[in-house]
């Protein structure tokens, strides 16, 4: 029990966004309306997977040092568990952009960037079925995330702050923190960030479980 | 320090010697990108000069990225893997990845300028800025040998390389591609160069992280 308090507070965590997402007040704001609430899903979704992103090229590296199959394992159900976490973020998003900016897939930077940066984590997944042999798979496939997650880096984070970008804090727009959010909203925020990174992390604890039981198993 | 320079020369003389005894590949790069650009200056109609700028240059650096994938996709499948094995008792892999990128950027280099007066030649060039869009395609050429090689050395080493080539790549060259393409459409208006520099720097950046990188990563990549 001792080991498996982060869950029980990601599950408290998420309970009380939930509530307070569906329930708490919320500031007025023109155009976002009773949308705002969207940013206690929509963000935290793409910071946890950022984080699980950052957490899979640690472990890519990790295996590349050391040269321990299990390390591999954990940098792909990271990888998988974010790509989970990017298509919920799309999804959230998509829905909060059709009430907002009048269309699901306005034609923005940051919106492209991400869906190129998944195109790269699809390629991550493709280009590990292409091998048969498990140690080539598992080297040469650490050193692509490790490169692809390089790459993502600059997508996400410089090039929609060199355009014009609808999202808060690219293209000289102010973050959103700036003046929409009070301090009632990040009581909330914050917590989503954490509860949802937890998530993550429970989601990719089991897989990653799930495929040592199998490694076991094959033996 | 002496001694690896050395030895990088001389790799890198050897791959233009590869280059330059097996001509039929070298020709048909080059066939590629005449014959690429005269599909699309047929499939247009033929119209010089009727193109909008956007279209001009956006079509111009996809013939690039499609030539410089097949260009580069072939510098890790054309050596026996005996022989590939031999160089690695000869030479670290850092130094082989350098000269590979090297002698890439030299092709691309040379790809990209006959693309270019050919494209120009047919099409008509709505270029103002002329130096400027060279500066773009020598780090063009700079940026796609940088991120495609080690892509290519990736990709040789799965079961069916050309397809893979293309999925790992086009994701990897997109932010560099989208960079060139705002460098070289502000050439091609002739704005200010101060306007560009900033972007400049970011492909600048974006080139010494992926060259690192395949510094970094390459010999770990040799080994299997």
């Amino acid at each position: 029990m001792k080991k498996n308090w982060w869950k029980g507070l990601s599950v408290l965590i998420l309970t009380y966004v939930i509530l307070r997402g569906l329930l708490g007040v919320v500031p007025r704001q023109p155009i976002l309306n009773e949308s705002i609430r969207n940013v206690y899903f929509h963000v935290p979704l793409w910071f946890g997977m950022i984080i699980m992103l950052l957490t899979s090229a640690v472990y890519s590296i990790r295996y590349l040092r050391n040269g321990r199959f299990d390390d591999d394992g954990v940098a792909v159900e990271f990888a998988n568990t974010a790509i989970l976490f990017g298509f919920l973020g799309c999804l959230t998003g998509a829905l909060w952009a059709n009430f907002t900016w009048g269309e699901p897939w306005p034609n923005d930077p940051k919106l492209n960037s991400v869906a190129v940066g998944m195109l790269m984590y699809l390629a991550y997944l493709i280009l590990r079925g292409s091998f048969d042999d498990e140690q080539r798979r598992a080297r040469i496939s650490a050193v692509y995330n490790i490169f692809a997650f390089a790459v993502f880096v600059p997508l996400i984070f410089i090039v929609p702050r060199l355009t014009d970008s609808l999202h808060p804090g690219n293209g000289g727009n102010p973050a959103f923190g700036k003046y929409d959010m009070d301090s009632q909203m990040r009581m909330v925020f914050y917590p989503a960030v954490i509860g949802f990174t937890l998530l993550g992390v429970w989601i990719t604890e089991l897989r990653v479980r799930l495929r040592r039981v199998k490694a076991a198993l094959e033996e | 320090m002496t001694e690896s320079v050395r030895q990088l020369g001389a790799l890198m003389r050897k791959e233009f010697l590869l280059e330059w005894r097996q001509r039929y590949a070298l020709n048909g790069m080059l066939l590629y990108i005449v014959g690429a650009v005269f599909v699309c200056y047929l499939s247009f109609n033929a119209r010089r000069g009727q193109l909008t700028p956007i279209v001009w240059n956006t079509l111009f650096w996809i013939i690039q990225l499609f030539t410089a994938i097949n260009a580069i996709a072939k510098s890790f499948v054309q050596e026996r893997a005996g022989r590939q094995l031999y160089y690695y008792t000869l030479a670290s892999p850092q130094q082989i990845i350098l000269a590979k990128i090297g002698y890439n950027t030299a092709l691309m280099g040379v790809l990209a300028v006959l693309g270019f007066c050919t494209y120009a030649f047919v099409l008509g060039s709505p270029i103002a800025d002329i130096p400027l869009y060279l500066l773009t395609l020598a780090l063009g050429a700079i940026g796609f040998s940088a991120s495609l090689t080690l892509v290519s050395g990736i990709a040789s080493k799965a079961e069916n390389p050309a397809t893979l080539m293309a999925v790992l790549s086009f994701p990897i060259i997109l932010p560099l591609l989208l960079l060139l393409l705002k460098v070289s459409k502000n050439a091609m208006d002739g704005l200010d160069r101060s306007v560009s520099w900033s972007e400049v720097g970011t492909v600048l950046a974006i080139d010494a992280i992926v060259l690192t990188l395949s510094w970094l990563l390459f010999p770990f990549l040799w080994r299997s």
